[in-house]
């Protein structure tokens, strides 16, 4: 399946990944509405001395998180993604515990919130990628 | 061929999807005590506090059991098992036939022997959809309740009652709060989280018997209530296999395939052992995750597969009124404590590895350790200076980020 993945040579630290993230997941019609907000997207830039890149969900074959989840909120959809079902979700964090890379986080409300590829909000595909000035971050079958 | 499930929980859930990988068309029996679609046993404390309900606690939607071609036995209990005959003897006398079996049949409530416990009309234990309905219904606003247990079960039952009742008061024998999983200082900020809100306790103390509206504690201590919570412990459920010969320690032995000592027979979930490779011995390590995985791989190993469960830990994540905790792993090595009295993170190295961890509050990318130890990363193959302070992917070496998040061999 198609996923993110980083060229870490090539990240510049913009952070603009996290903000498309958000911006894609707000619901908001214009970006320039985050100015002064707290966001909290799925993709977040670790920064190192030489080194700079943007982490997201792995949509692992083998998905510990879904296998964990204590409420059956995680799942993963006949596409390869893993979703979750923050109706189901009751915040215990149990995927925090779990997940290898660090990609799963609560939102303002407390429940989990974590990278779908854009599939559940208008944009339809990885809104970070799209906007990734210099292809730090591709969405491409490896 | 025929195959028969003994539990509806997370092992026999794991069980069933791991047979459906495998194998789409064999017939599957799920047979449970309990009169219910499967539900997660962990969520009753949040159906208390209304963060969940009972439609959204399923632990599986609707169409389940249906989309996994299983027939459904719920409300019967399964008296024996038959390794001979290869069937299993139902409490309605009737029998069901099996050619390959699961025992997923979990754990009980440990109720200890206490004084007059038999003579208090409102006690309950807090394991079931049952005991929680049960509780409920016995909550009024005006009760004192008091719950024996200072353990995940009782503060989580804390938790889902809060504010629905007059007063809680927690008695444990131990010194600290959730002596299993937490060190002393962690417990003291969890405890004193808790205290914040009200909830009392009284530690290294326990009822020596109950009167009318009163408990009698070791100390001499008295303390009123209505209504009393038993959460020591649980036992696993490993009669059936103990009556028919299998092999029995604490709890059901399987190997790392789920298989126990009877043909054709599997175990999996808190009934089981499962192997802790942080301490390299056998133990009950009764959580969610751990059954879900166990079953899974029996699933796969009974429908003609090949799987293994060989990275199992202990592990936990839990939270009280927002304050979050997360623990994994064992204890015994080298200790780096990080905290500043509100957040506290404890790191155990024991042979170059990364053996354990205590994390209070900042609990993010916990995950990052919990991978270190399960997969038994090499602690000289990463910069463990900068995983302390912060779990990260920077931290990991280059040929493990570019394998993992640029999928680069």
């Amino acid at each position: 399946m198609k996923k993110v993945y980083v060229n870490e040579e090539w990240c510049l630290g913009c952070h603009l990944c996290e903000y498309n993230c958000a911006f894609a997941n707000s619901g908001l019609s214009d970006m320039a509405k985050l100015k002064g907000k707290t966001i909290t997207p799925n993709i977040r830039v670790e920064e190192g001395d030489k080194i700079c890149f943007a982490v997201n969900c792995r949509h692992c074959d083998d998905p510990i998180c879904v296998k964990s989840c204590i409420a059956g909120a995680l799942s993963k959809s006949p596409d390869g993604v893993v979703e979750i079902n923050k109706d189901k979700c009751v915040g215990c964090f149990t995927c925090v515990l779990v997940c290898p890379f660090g990609c799963v986080r609560p939102d303002e409300q407390g429940v989990i919130s974590k990278c779908e590829l854009c599939t559940k909000n208008a944009v339809g595909e990885p809104n970070c990628v799209k906007g990734c000035p210099n292809h730090a971050i591709v969405y491409e079958e490896r | 061929m025929k195959i028969v499930m003994i539990g509806n929980s997370a092992a026999a859930v794991g069980c069933i999807e791991g047979i459906r990988s495998v194998d789409e068309f064999s017939p599957i029996t799920v047979i449970a005590s309990e009169p219910y679609h499967t539900y997660s046993r962990p969520l009753i404390s949040y159906l208390l506090c209304g963060h969940t309900d009972r439609e959204r606690m399923k632990y599986r939607g609707n169409d389940f059991y249906e989309k996994n071609k299983c027939s459904c036995l719920f409300g019967k209990t399964v008296t024996a098992i038959d390794p001979e005959k290869k069937e299993v003897s139902l409490s309605d006398g009737s029998s069901v036939p099996y050619d390959k079996l699961l025992v997923a049949t979990g754990s009980s409530p440990f109720v200890p022997p206490m004084a007059g416990l038999e003579n208090v009309k409102n006690k309950f234990t807090f394991l079931s959809l049952d005991d929680a309905l049960a509780l409920e219904k016995a909550l009024r606003k005006t009760s004192k309740v008091l719950i024996v247990g200072a353990g995940l079960i009782g503060l989580k039952c804390a938790e889902g009652i809060y504010g629905r009742c007059k007063s809680i008061t927690v008695v444990d024998l131990a010194d600290r709060v959730m002596p299993s999983v937490l060190d002393t200082d962690s417990s003291d900020i969890v405890k004193k989280h808790l205290e914040e809100k009200g909830i009392e306790f009284i530690l290294s103390d326990s009822v020596a018997s109950f009167a009318d509206g009163e408990a009698t504690l070791k100390s001499g201590k008295t303390v009123p209530f209505d209504i009393v919570v038993v959460a020591v412990g649980v036992r696993p459920n490993t009669k059936l296999i103990a009556d028919c010969g299998g092999e029995v320690r604490r709890g059901i032995v399987v190997d790392e395939t789920g298989k126990t000592s009877l043909p054709d027979v599997y175990a999996a979930g808190d009934c089981a052992e499962s192997h802790d490779i942080t301490t390299d011995t056998d133990k009950i390590l009764a959580l969610l995750p751990n059954a879900y995985m166990q079953g899974e791989t029996a699933g796969v190993n009974m429908a003609g597969g090949d799987k293994r469960f060989d990275k199992a830990i202990p592990m936990n994540a839990i939270g009280f009124f927002g304050l979050h905790i997360i623990t994994a792993g064992s204890y015994d090595g080298e200790e780096t404590v990080l905290t500043d009295g509100r957040n506290y993170k404890k790191l155990i190295v024991k042979d170059g590895l990364l053996k354990g961890f205590i994390l209070v509050g900042d609990v993010q990318k916990a995950g990052i350790y919990t991978s270190m130890i399960r997969e038994q990363m090499p602690l000289s193959s990463l910069d463990f200076d900068a995983m302390k302070e912060e779990p990260s992917m920077m931290a990991m070496n280059e040929s493990y980020r570019k394998l993992k998040l640029s999928g680069i061999k």
